[in-house]
């Protein structure tokens, strides 16, 4: 498939020229032409912020939720009907702060959805102030002495909360970050992808350029079954990481653990109430259940 | 308080059981409650409760009739206290004809100010001798059982049924606690007026002894709800303790998340994807939801969402009742978008209307609330049926085409809802003000045309409106207007004032308000209002919406609901004179 299946034509988009965000749409699109996805079966989730817009440029369908909410529908979507292709994409602000809770809680559930986190280390769309991920010292308007507080580790956090899948790309190499998009949508239960993105207008700081100097590949010597040496992966800093941090493929999904697809593949959409069970739990009443 | 009802006692008796938490006083209640029904007696029981798991001192009144009952009765004819401090915590309920069953040694050398009819029965004593002091409840429903007239086989039939599956030794043990329970309470030759000595009903027999979390629990069931998402929070907590136990054979998807936040955006997705989704909680719990909630009002999403209330502000008082988030709800969430709230009174309503809920949220893509309260979660008594041959379910998700939009303008609003994956075509939905298509849109011509389109739905489902209840005489002077839980005690009040010139009207359907409110209200002398609120939050909204004061309230605002005794007191005050 190609991928312009996925292209909307002619629309506007509201993003700043150069901004980081172009290259991780195209490489979506891209991604999800070369696994064959078929744009009826894709659900893209998202929140609030410029990240979180980028399912309107995309053919596929959209909830584009709350600030910091995409996670919760986007695994109720998957719990209801898992034939569908899940995936929340939002940016660092709407899912490690606003959305943090939901975060660490999506972890745990382990719903076989992907979580693609634009990082620019600001916040863009209430113009530049800092994000969770913004380094320390780093100045804004409303940090005018600088970021103080330790900065949001998503991906030591995933780690510790035994995320099945955790990985970090960077925008600007795409055949890379293509290829991390195609495994995390792939792989079976959580998937989180943290994207280094630049923004032009508000971070002058962590640029196209800095990110591309101050990161590298993990090679083969990196074995990312080996929970302790991701964790160890995951708090490096200078230079920067990139690719598969962790995996756990043993985890059984929350769609599996709901218990109603184990004698009924059938989304949920699909199904009727049993009326028959239902009068014998009723009858239960007559003497006391 | 007054001895209204004396002349009925040996018809109706009221028992009062009251002891720590943690003490089973709810087992107590249940076996007692059960084996009265299948006895063929008509039962009734509310419990108020600490919010604590351990000590404190709670209690539960069962009343025991030959009809219907359904209310809470201040009066207590006979008193089980179990713990040091139970006969204090119900000492103003206590009258010089109050029984206290009980043993000395537990409830303490307590000054029992106007009873001089304490029995001392030794249940503890007597359970110790049958093998293990933890029999003693079951010792004391023996004894209560025994003054309520009821078969000693049948007694003994019950606690059988009831312990069936434990070890052979612990079911006969219990069997045989029952018995010397009920043969102590024979053996203290207790005066007859004392003793209950009605008639079974062998109708009742085969009657639904249910609560209000379980009425609204198979209601949700029988709605086709097949997702349900929540944080616990009392008294709403039964509701969902209920559907994770049984909704899994339903093919149910129940999830305790993370907080409410979560749980309103997690139905909404459910919704999104075809589910039928429903969140309960309380208000406190609520308010966690509101931006949620109004994320449903945008996306046009159907949702039910079922808020048992409790005094408020903020944590207030958690295991109490109150009916205090009526205009809260009718106001929750920013911007302006249509909602239908249901007000549960009786428990069929509780089945009938949350099974309604689904359809009605369907149908209009708004949110339906189903507003209850703790008391009418935690209240039991029996109905004759649950008729499932009254119910359907109704979808009305659309297979979608290439060319779908989701928000395509209709008439009445209701543009047809399609989910993702069933159809060609593409289900786009934004929080963002957005086009047909639903992607969004800063166009100021499409916000109005959005607008006008949310609101159209609200005019629409005005014609599904239930209308309200009125009971009593057609030709009244008097109108006592009430909703939700308290439609019984109001109900029963009336009943005992027997004036031929006083109705009440009762509204199970609160919002949008039925138009025939202002004719039922106009053709009363005198109106007045019973709100288990400080405000009069419903005066208010028949005020606003159908123009017209309501002329007096009987407002509370304690924690506990009304009894019969208290409105009859009110209620004579303030109608006019026959």
């Amino acid at each position: 498939m190609e991928a312009k299946a996925f292209d909307m034509g002619a629309i506007y988009i509201a993003w700043c020229p150069g901004c980081g965000n172009f290259p991780i749409l195209r490489t979506l699109k891209e991604a999800l032409a070369e696994l064959d996805l078929d744009p009826t079966q894709v659900v893209l989730v998202s929140g609030i912020g410029q990240a979180a817009k980028t399912p309107h440029y995309v053919r596929t369908n959209v909830f584009n939720g709350l600030h910091g909410r995409a996670l919760p529908p986007a695994t109720a979507i998957k719990a209801c009907n898992p034939r569908l292709t899940v995936i929340a994409e939002s940016g660092d602000g709407d899912t490690y702060g606003e959305g943090g809770n939901h975060f660490m809680h999506t972890i745990r559930r382990n719903p076989n959805i992907t979580n693609i986190v634009h990082n620019n280390m600001v916040y863009g769309l209430t113009k530049g102030q800092a994000s969770p991920t913004s380094r320390i010292g780093f100045k804004t308007p409303v940090q005018p002495g600088g970021v103080y507080a330790e900065p949001f580790n998503p991906l030591a956090v995933a780690i510790a909360l035994d995320a099945s899948f955790v990985a970090r790309a960077n925008a600007q190499d795409r055949e890379q970050t293509k290829d991390l998009m195609k495994k995390a949508i792939t792989h079976k239960g959580y998937a989180l992808l943290d994207i280094f993105q630049p923004c032009v207008t508000y971070n002058k700081l962590n640029t196209y350029e800095w990110f591309k100097n101050n990161t590298y590949y993990l090679d083969n010597s990196h074995d990312p079954h080996d929970r302790m040496q991701a964790f160890e992966k995951a708090i490096q800093k200078d230079p920067l990481p990139l690719g598969i941090f962790y995996l756990n493929p043993h985890k059984s999904t929350f769609e599996d653990n709901t218990g109603v697809y184990q004698q009924d593949d059938r989304p949920l959409h699909e199904r009727d109430v049993d009326f028959g069970r239902l009068e014998d739990l009723i009858r239960n009443f007559e003497t006391g259940a | 308080m007054g001895n209204y009802g004396r002349t009925e006692r040996k018809e109706d008796m009221s028992i009062v059981l009251c002891g720590e938490a943690g003490q089973g006083v709810q087992t107590v209640e249940f076996l007692l409650t059960r084996l009265l029904k299948l006895a063929g007696h008509h039962v009734f029981a509310t419990k108020e409760y600490m919010s604590r798991i351990r000590g404190g001192a709670n209690s539960t009144t069962i009343r025991v009739s030959s009809r219907r009952v359904a209310a809470y009765v201040h009066r207590m004819d006979i008193l089980i206290p179990l713990s040091r401090g139970a006969v204090e915590h119900v000492a103003h309920r206590m009258t010089p004809e109050t029984v206290v069953l009980g043993e000395r040694k537990v409830i303490g050398d307590v000054c029992m100010p106007q009873s001089c009819r304490f029995f001392d029965i030794d249940f503890t004593k007597i359970a110790s001798e049958i093998g293990n002091k933890i029999y003693s409840n079951v010792v004391a429903v023996g004894a209560v059982v025994n003054l309520l007239g009821v078969d000693l086989e049948h007694l003994k039939g019950y606690v059988r049924h009831f312990f069936a599956g434990k070890p052979e030794s612990v079911v006969e043990d219990n069997a045989r606690a029952a018995e010397a329970g009920y043969k102590a309470a024979g053996a203290l030759n207790l005066p007859a007026d004392v003793k209950l000595s009605m008639a079974a009903d062998t109708r009742v027999k085969g009657e639904l002894l249910l609560n209000g979390s379980e009425a609204v629990g198979m209601g949700a069931i029988a709605g086709g709800c097949n997702f349900v998402c929540s944080y616990p929070m009392s008294p709403s907590t039964p509701v969902l303790t209920f559907l994770a136990q049984h909704g899994r054979e339903f093919g149910m998807v129940v999830e305790q998340v993370e907080d409410e936040i979560a749980a309103m955006n997690m139905a909404i997705g459910a919704w999104y994807a075809g589910a039928r989704a429903m969140v309960t909680t309380s208000g406190g719990g609520f308010a966690l939801m509101v931006e949620g909630l109004s994320l449903a009002g945008m996306l046009e999403s159907p949702m039910v969402i079922h808020i048992g209330q409790r005094p408020g502000p903020a944590t207030g008082l958690p295991t109490r009742t109150e009916q205090g988030d009526l205009q809260f709800v009718l106001r929750a969430g920013h911007g302006e978008f249509p909602r239908i709230v249901l007000t549960p009174g009786t428990l069929e309503d509780g089945f009938y209307l949350t099974q309604k809920a689904f359809n009605l949220a369907d149908r209009y893509q708004v949110p339906v609330f189903v507003l209850t309260d703790q008391f009418y979660i935690d209240s039991y008594y029996n109905i004759p049926a649950l008729d499932l041959s009254k119910v359907s379910v109704q979808k009305h998700v659309v297979e979608t085409s290439k060319d779908y939009r989701r928000y395509e303008s209709a008439e009445d609003g209701i543009s047809p809802r399609g989910i993702p994956g069933y159809g060609e075509g593409l289900v786009v939905v934004d929080s963002d003000e957005h086009d047909e298509e639903g992607h969004i849109t800063e166009n100021l011509d499409l916000r109005e045309q959005m607008v006008d389109k949310r609101l159209a739905k609200g005019y629409a489902l005005e014609e599904e409106m239930a209308p309200p209840e009125l009971v009593g005489p057609e030709d009244y002077r008097n109108l006592v207007v009430c909703w939700g839980s308290t439609y019984h005690v109001v109900k029963e009040a009336l009943e005992r004032l027997a004036r031929d010139d006083t109705a009440m009207l009762h509204y199970r359907q609160v919002y949008p308000l039925h138009e025939s409110t202002v004719d039922y209200l106009n053709q009363a002398d005198r109106t007045v209002i019973v709100e288990g609120n400080a405000t009069g939050q419903f005066a208010d909204v028949i005020s606003l919406h159908a123009g017209i004061d309501i002329d007096d309230a009987i407002l509370k605002y304690n924690g506990l609901t009304f009894s019969v005794e208290e409105l009859v007191d009110g209620l004579k005050g303030l109608l006019k004179p026959d």
